[in-house]
């Protein structure tokens, strides 16, 4: 049987894993790549790490951290942040990362989601999509969640399955670092409506909030990062905790 | 020495870097005298059938394959393009197997993406390993089960997950992306 994944995602600014509220107030959380050996000994079943930096000066070191992270794990990773065309993807998967996480530039080029699932294939495509409940629907935003669009999310998560993408990662800003849970509607939503894997973030705080996303969705993976990197609850202790709940979950 | 075949897609490295972790050396390459000196060869890859085909065949690498005696390891695309034929892009593979590559039917979510464990599993790749293990699989397209199937995943419907003819070995999921139980799977192949 196939097994729902749990995914730490790990922010890194200037080579540093960092965690935020609501996409603003950095808090230092460790060495990415120690932050990661932790989570893979812990059970993680993927790994997620964002680029925040943002500058320019900064892409050549991300591309050597990656080649380090490439060089130092077992399990699949994906790397997102700043990615603004095939050869910035070319780049992050010749140094061994398995996917890429693609946000803005997919709302402002979209058939570049066509370019690269053509080039490396859809399973190497993640298109991340930041949404946020206003004014009575869910719409998609770019930027970390600075700037809006006229996209809704569900059809903009249709129209990016069409145009080549292989997995989904849905962040609800309305629930991401509250530690409230996932938005469970919007996921289901999404996940109902396209055939492709979803997977959820924004809001895990404790263990019952997983259970509620895999319970009450379709969802195949979760992730999370604060609860993680800080210790409130273990990977390990949550998946035997999914596990007694009848959860499909790799142990 | 072992040797990596290299052709235009995919993250072949990620092999490179679970094989030295082993404490085993290798070679990325795509030149016939290499693949055919080494001891082992990988045949990695994720990537597109039938372009993956092509630039096999524009280096007769597909040839040189065939006539391998050494123990050989596809994996994922690598085992796809090692049977009769594939659905992605109606490609005409290696034939090695007996056995057609179809795209999954839209059942469930596709691609196939994750840890799944065995329905069955037979055959040295397998020492050491329990049935309960999962293993990581990213794909959409499968190989039809087979007198060459050695090990079977259940996913929408019953797939090759291994297959074996002779010194030609397969793996649908990728071991160099399964944590230690696919590691074990590695040393199983390179200590055969």
């Amino acid at each position: 049987m196939l097994k729902k994944r749990i995914i730490p995602c790990l922010d890194v600014k200037n080579g540093r894993a960092v965690k935020g509220v609501n996409f603003v107030d950095m808090k230092d959380a460790g060495d990415p790549i120690e932050l990661a050996k932790t989570y893979i000994n812990h059970g993680a079943d993927e790994l997620v790490f964002l680029d925040i930096t943002a500058t320019v000066e900064y892409r050549k070191t991300w591309t050597d951290l990656v080649k380090k992270i490439a060089s130092e794990i077992n399990i699949p990773f994906t790397v997102g942040g700043g990615i603004n065309n095939v050869e910035d993807v070319s780049a992050l998967v010749k140094a061994g990362a398995d996917k890429v996480s693609i946000n803005s530039a997919a709302v402002y080029q979209p058939l570049l989601i066509t370019e690269i699932s053509q080039k490396f294939g859809s399973q190497c495509t993640v298109i991340a999509i930041d949404t946020k409940f206003e004014n009575g629907q869910w719409w998609v935003f770019t930027h970390g969640g600075r700037t809006s669009t006229s996209l809704k999310t569900v059809q903009w998560a249709q129209k990016i399955e069409k145009l080549g993408a292989g997995e989904i990662l849905l962040t609800s800003m309305n629930n991401d670092g509250t530690k409230n849970g996932f938005a469970v509607d919007i996921t289901r939503e999404v996940s109902s409506a396209v055939n492709v894997p979803v997977i959820a973030s924004g809001g895990a705080g404790k263990k019952q909030d997983f259970k509620d996303i895999f319970k009450q969705t379709t969802v195949s993976a979760a992730l999370a990062a604060s609860i993680f990197h800080f210790n409130e609850i273990s990977i390990k202790e949550l998946k035997t905790y999914l596990n007694n709940q009848q959860i499909p979950i790799r142990i | 020495m072992i040797a990596i075949i290299k052709y235009n897609a995919g993250n072949i490295l990620s092999v490179q870097n679970t094989l030295t972790r082993l404490g085993y050396k290798s070679e990325i390459t795509n030149e016939k005298k290499a693949i055919c000196a080494s001891d082992k060869v990988i045949f990695p890859g994720v990537g597109e059938a039938s372009s993956a085909m092509r630039y096999l065949r524009d280096r007769e690498l597909d040839i040189v394959i065939s006539d391998l005696t050494q123990p050989f390891l596809g994996i994922c695309l690598g085992l796809q393009l090692m049977c009769k034929s594939s659905e992605e892009g109606d490609t005409d593979c290696l034939g090695i197997f007996d056995t057609r590559v179809k795209l999954f039917p839209p059942d469930d979510k596709v691609p196939h993406i994750g840890w799944n464990c065995f329905e069955t599993f037979k055959g040295p790749l397998f020492k050491d390993v329990s049935i309960q293990d999962d293993v990581y699989f990213v794909h959409s397209y499968y190989a039809e089960k087979c007198k060459h199937t050695v090990a079977t995943c259940n996913y929408v419907r019953p797939f090759s997950a291994a297959m074996q003819k002779d010194n030609f070995y397969a793996t649908q999921f990728h071991p160099e992306k399964s944590a230690d139980v696919g590691a074990q799977i590695l040393k199983n192949f390179l200590q055969l």
